[in-house]
């Protein structure tokens, strides 16, 4: 017997970590997969509501999450290596076209 | 035996999220993301959903995560280097991540009477297989959403095609 909120404070936690790394990392590549660790932190919770409410639904729209990561995936991962055939380079801080 | 799973695999998604975020080099942080989905795909099984848990394994640490190091190599992404936005980053993020962590957790901590608590396996209402009750469902009422996403999947890979191809 584990309490529902466990596994909800457990994505809590996965999030958080998700959001860290997010605006710690530099590189373009780490920051596109702590997207990808937020997303799995959201598609527990929402294992576990399903769980809780013994209903399918949730379990359903983590399907469609999967869904559209991979196709995010696809197309973020292009522009990552276009952005690196224009300009070099994979640092955020040098990454600023639109900044000026 | 769901409390054993359960602090087993949730250390090892802790642990491996928390390597993604110290590693500096990108493949190291790619590689415990692996362990981070496979440890939630063991989570998603001891909750009942034995289809995301195939799902998840092929799909993120199958698909996704072969993506990821596929790119990491070709363009053959060395260690970051620190530079003065980071420490910016570093003085945000923590506390940033932090104050979400602690008003989360202190939501659930406090609806965690009304949330119950989970056996192994799926208990659904109706007592069949897990993924005939998702296919049933995903087939006949959301269908159109279904479908939907897979003209979503063909413009995501024309939109890959168009923007990895080479500038002539």
């Amino acid at each position: 017997m584990v309490p529902t909120s466990a596994y909800l404070i457990l994505a809590a936690v996965l999030f958080s970590i998700g959001v860290a790394a997010f605006l710690i990392k530099r590189n373009l590549i780490t920051i596109f997969m702590s997207i990808e660790l937020m997303l799995n932190a959201v598609n527990l919770t929402f294992v576990a509501f399903a769980h809780m409410w013994h209903q399918v639904s949730g379990q359903i729209f983590v399907f469609f999450v999967m869904v559209v990561a991979a196709a995010e995936a696809a197309v973020g991962l292009a522009i990552i290596i276009a952005i690196f055939r224009t300009r070099e380079t994979l640092n955020v801080d040098s990454i600023d076209l639109m900044k000026s | 035996m769901q409390l054993v799973l359960f602090i087993i695999f949730g250390a090892l998604a802790v642990a491996g999220a928390l390597n993604l975020l110290l590693q500096r080099h990108p493949i190291n942080s790619a590689l415990s993301l692996v362990v981070v989905m496979m440890s939630l795909a063991v989570l998603y099984w001891s909750l009942g959903a034995e289809f995301l848990a195939a799902a998840q394994v092929i799909v993120y640490s199958g698909a996704i995560m072969v993506f990821f190091v596929f790119v990491i190599m070709l363009l053959n992404a060395g260690e970051e280097e620190r530079t003065k936005g980071s420490r910016a980053a570093y003085l945000v993020g923590f506390p940033g991540a932090a104050a979400i962590f602690c008003l989360l957790s202190f939501v659930f901590l406090k609806e965690s009477n009304a949330l119950g608590s989970s056996n192994v396996g799926g208990y659904l209402n109706h007592i069949t297989s897990n993924i005939s009750e998702v296919s049933a469902l995903l087939f006949t009422k959301l269908l159109l959403p279904f479908e939907v996403t897979s003209v979503l999947i063909l413009v995501a890979i024309l939109g890959a095609v168009v923007l990895a191809r080479k500038e002539q």
